[in-house]
């Protein structure tokens, strides 16, 4: 019998103690994306249609962990995080995600469907001023995805959706705690195009996948399952 | 990585095994600056507030890998370190720390962490004026600590790591590889070896001139107190 040849997972730099990328069968695909960007919607969207596929699927996003999304919501609601503690606290999160659930899931062949990954994490850090060899060495434990899709959404458009959905708009997504400006809308435009400038940056040095978020959720839902197809026909 | 610092504060940290007897060498050097009149302040280990909680939880329903564990403690350090070391060295005090990133190191290599990632995790970390570090023969720290607790915390005792079947002897072997990579670092790090078996007053006088010597303690005193 011929062993099949299939893709094996890498790590950005630094390999978690016990783990084993070749037993790593499953699919890693991100969504990346401010929030109103559409993305808890098209992983929805992507769910029901892996499922009916026949695909099992896990979803992880952030401050979902077991070990620290209390807590972490809890010092977040008291305002009283400095940035590198928020930062590691951040990444605690993360990596009890990545060890409890990611890395199982994939183990048993299942599609990892991440609402978000280190990606936001490092373009927060970055535009907080943190160093960015420092953030990139905190990261370095996680798994290269198979695949990342960047909805990118004008900060217009992220503005309306924000307000339709909840009529005002995040202390933490306007970028309030960064000091950028008093007014919670100036601040909100000017963080957020920080974010994006940072994510044209990483997009450079990941080559992820931009995806034009200021259509119809159908007309996205299109090209992301067409790219997912890819994906998944890739050997595995 | 980290750089001497140019705050006006001073940071003195110690390290050792549980057991070596620091924490009674750093409370003594405390009282004799405090008596002295001298703006000190004592931050310890694992001891903030905010991440508590979670520590608390992870240990107790044993969720921590060796990474969850090297990052819930470097958040706790984080935590001390944006808003009372760093603030205080700025402010002139003396800063007393009972161990510094030097435990994480230690540990959590011990635990299997990549060196390179635990180390660049605390890059951002002062580097301390003066590092103590007390060394007691291994056989002795481990007859203090098991001759008077009778029962260890899983952590504590490096469970998770597989060792041995019994607490008692898996803290042996844990606090035994915890000890050589202390040792390790005593060159690199600059650390201050203190004869860990000599009588408490007698290795408190050497602490008290050695940081006399390094520190000049008169310019640490209060101003516009008598």
């Amino acid at each position: 019998m011929k062993a099949t040849p299939r893709s094996i997972k890498h790590h950005f730099g630094t390999l978690l103690p016990g783990c084993k990328l070749a037993e790593l069968k499953g699919k890693l695909i991100v969504l990346e994306g401010a929030d109103g960007s559409g993305r808890s919607t098209q992983i929805d969207m992507l769910k029901d249609w892996l499922e009916n596929l026949g695909y099992g699927t896990v979803n992880v996003g952030l401050k979902r962990s077991t070990l620290v999304a209390e807590e972490l919501e809890a010092a977040q609601q008291g305002n009283i995080l400095s940035h590198t503690t928020r930062s590691l606290f951040y990444a605690t999160d993360f990596a009890d995600q990545l060890e409890n659930t990611i890395i199982p899931a994939l183990r048993a062949g299942f599609v990892v469907l991440a609402d978000r990954y280190i990606y936001t994490l490092m373009a927060r850090d970055t535009v907080r001023g943190a160093n960015p060899a420092w953030v990139k060495s905190l990261y370095s434990i996680a798994l290269v995805p198979d695949a990342v899709f960047y909805l990118r959404v004008s900060p217009q458009v992220l503005v309306e959706r924000n307000f339709r959905k909840n009529a005002t708009l995040s202390y933490w997504e306007s970028g309030m705690d960064t000091g950028m400006s008093r007014d919670m809308f100036e601040s909100f435009m000017k963080y957020q195009r920080h974010i994006q400038a940072e994510f044209r940056r990483m997009q450079a040095e990941y080559g992820f996948t931009i995806i034009n978020g200021n259509r119809k959720p159908r007309a996205i839902h299109a090209e992301l399952r067409a790219k997912v197809q890819e994906v998944l026909s890739q050997s595995s | 990585m980290n750089k001497t610092h140019n705050h006006p504060g001073r940071l003195i940290a110690v390290e050792g095994l549980d057991g070596s007897g620091k924490s009674t060498q750093v409370y003594l050097l405390k009282r004799w600056m405090e008596m002295q009149g001298l703006k000190v302040f004592f931050t310890e280990w694992n001891s903030s507030v905010l991440v508590k909680e979670a520590t608390r939880k992870g240990k107790k329903r044993q969720l921590l890998t060796p990474t969850t564990f090297s990052l819930v403690h470097a958040t706790d350090f984080a935590d001390r370190h944006e808003r009372q070391i760093l603030p205080l060295m700025r402010a002139g005090y003396i800063v007393l720390a009972d161990r510094y990133m030097y435990t994480a190191f230690a540990r959590d290599i011990v635990r299997g962490c990549d060196p390179r990632w635990v180390r660049n995790l605390y890059s951002f970390a002062v580097v301390p004026d003066i590092a103590f570090f007390f060394d007691t023969p291994l056989a002795v720290s481990l007859d203090r600590i098991l001759s008077g607790r009778p029962s260890l915390k899983y952590f504590e005792a490096g469970m998770d790591l597989n060792l041995a079947d019994n607490e008692y002897d898996s803290f042996k072997i844990f606090q035994g590889r915890i000890y050589a990579e202390y040792k390790k670092m005593v060159e690199p790090e600059g650390f201050m070896v203190m004869e860990g078996m000599l009588p408490v007053e007698k290795q408190q006088a050497m602490v008290r001139k050695y940081v006399e010597q390094k520190i000049d303690l008169p310019s640490f005193r209060w101003r516009g107190r008598q």
